[in-house]
């Protein structure tokens, strides 16, 4: 966890680090169709953010913003010239004759087995198409792509969107130690409730708007909010908080 | 071998090369049967050419040229579909082409005639297929990553919209040369047929590129030789072969596969074309 995270999760000292990113009323609409209003946060160096929210909320869409592949409205600031890594939620096309080396070519030369390995991946898939992989494989051969370059910054939409249960953990406890490995800035979209407790230092509930920024902690004991950022009934956040006793 | 041979297959050769090339792309980018209908966007050029007697290769590449900016543009304007844009061009540009060719030059403008290259076509094809095999080399690498996603390659710096458009003059320039060995109705061809060809058993994006160019070269070679041997228009003699090369290539896979003791699974994700057929 970041420093920063965890004066703000123990209490411990007031400092208010500087931003590393500072997005400031974005506003985003499609065909007339408000996809985003008035979005401000910040994000200190090293933090690690997830967003959360229902679907259609704009999560995807604030990251393709921070990426500069929507028209918007507002201010995205970085504090200085970022190398960003970015894992989307899905490939569009796999059934291509491209192998996971030369997909990792494509970014940045580099040792590309070592990269496989810190994945938690075989470098004997480095020869492989792309096309014969499995769901979670691809997600791993995306983060390595993603890290391969040492990024400041990395943003993945839903990492574990299209992998088994098995494959969730294993990815989460994968992009946490390749995030502590580089002490890189991480915006995380994601559904799982888990991951945002064991791994973010903080939590942006976007709606169209940020309904919520701060500790995971917080927005676990505002149940009204958790249900809404997770889209639960209260029967399934009774279950899963408190292991079926409703609150 | 006369100098006239010589002229119609060297010609013949780096327009096929080219063709290979960016037929990969083309096939890749599930464009291939854009390829085709770019191809028919030609002959208004063409017939404006003959009539007013300037090049009609000259034509020919300014409308396949417009209509590919066309193209570009409405698609970033309405999200239309690809397919759907070339497919308005298509017809329009081939009843208008219908009308104002001379119908003694019609036959020749649909399939081609490599009899009549002189060394200044032969030069400028090469010099435009050349330009487009080195400025597709350039941009391979980001035109596949925007194929497999293009937040992907905007993360990685590449400027999507502006590699898209490139591809689209390229494309463009390769059909307008492609319409001297093919004519406009089979110009297509020479960009998609190596292609898939080539997908069935390249192993990586190296050896499918290469294949494709290969494989485009030698069916525009063969059948342009094939062509002048028994006097008739190239372009059906190019397609054949290169359905030759297409229909080895699948045995090629077929035993391969067979060899390492499996059979090619059908798609996980079916074509648009497959979808919408298993809705009827």
């Amino acid at each position: 966890m970041s420093e920063a995270a965890a004066e703000d999760r123990g209490g411990v000292g007031t400092r208010t680090p500087s931003p590393y990113l500072s997005v400031a009323h974005l506003s985003v609409q499609r065909e007339g169709e408000v996809i985003l209003e008035d979005v401000s946060f910040e994000v200190p160096k090293g933090q690690v953010l997830a967003v959360v929210g229902p679907n259609g909320g704009g999560k995807t869409t604030l990251l393709r913003a921070l990426l500069g592949r929507v028209p918007h409205q507002g201010e995205v600031r970085w504090a200085e010239p970022v190398r960003i890594g970015y894992v989307p939620q899905k490939l569009v096309e796999t059934d291509i004759p491209l192998s996971v080396e030369e997909l990792l070519a494509m970014k940045c030369p580099g040792d590309y087995a070592r990269c496989l390995s810190s994945v938690g991946l075989d470098p004997s898939l480095l020869p492989k198409s792309i096309g014969v992989l499995s769901g979670g494989e691809i997600q791993r051969v995306l983060i390595a792509w993603a890290v391969v370059d040492s990024p400041q910054v990395m943003l993945f939409d839903e990492p574990t969107s299209n992998t088994d249960v098995g494959s969730e953990e294993v990815i989460f406890h994968t992009l946490r130690s390749v995030q502590k490995e580089l002490q890189a800035t991480m915006l995380l979209v994601t559904h799982d409730v888990h991951s945002v407790h064991h791994f973010a230092d903080e939590v942006l509930v976007l709606n169209r708007r940020v309904i919520f920024q701060g500790p995971p902690r917080q927005l676990l004991a505002d149940h009204r909010l958790f249900r809404e950022a997770f889209q639960m009934s209260p029967e399934e956040e009774g279950h899963l908080v408190h292991g079926g006793k409703n609150p | 071998m006369s100098a006239s041979l010589f002229l119609s297959l060297a010609t013949a050769a780096v327009v096929g090369a080219a063709a290979g090339y960016v037929g990969s792309l083309m096939v890749l980018r599930r464009m291939a049967l854009v390829g085709d209908a770019l191809s028919h966007v030609a002959l208004p050029g063409l017939a404006i050419g003959l009539l007013v007697g300037f090049s009609p290769t000259l034509g020919a590449f300014a409308f396949v040229l417009t209509a590919a900016l066309l193209t570009w543009s409405i698609e970033r304007s309405t999200r239309l579909p690809v397919d759907g844009i070339v497919g308005v061009l298509f017809v329009f540009s081939l009843a208008v082409g219908v009308l104002l060719t001379p119908n003694p030059d019609l036959l020749e403008a649909l399939f081609g005639n490599l009899a009549a290259v002189d060394l200044l076509t032969t030069v400028l094809s090469a010099i435009m297929a050349g330009l487009v095999i080195l400025l597709l080399r350039a941009i391979y690498r980001s035109v596949v990553l925007s194929v497999i996603s293009q937040d992907l390659a905007a993360s990685a710096g590449v400027p999507v919209g502006r590699v898209s458009l490139l591809y689209f003059v390229l494309v463009s320039t390769t059909v307008a040369v492609g319409i001297q060995v093919s004519g406009t109705l089979l110009a297509g061809a020479l960009v998609i047929v190596p292609a898939v060809g080539a997908k069935l058993v390249g192993w990586d994006l190296r050896s499918f590129s290469l294949l494709s160019l290969v494989f485009g070269t030698v069916s525009a070679v063969s059948g342009t030789a094939a062509s002048l041997a028994l006097s008739i228009p190239p372009g059906p003699m190019v397609v054949l072969v290169g359905v030759v090369i297409f229909v080895a290539s699948w045995v090629g896979m077929m035993l391969r596969e067979r060899r390492k003791g499996r059979l090619p699974q059908p798609r996980a994700s079916p074509s648009p074309v497959t979808r919408d057929l298993a809705h009827v």
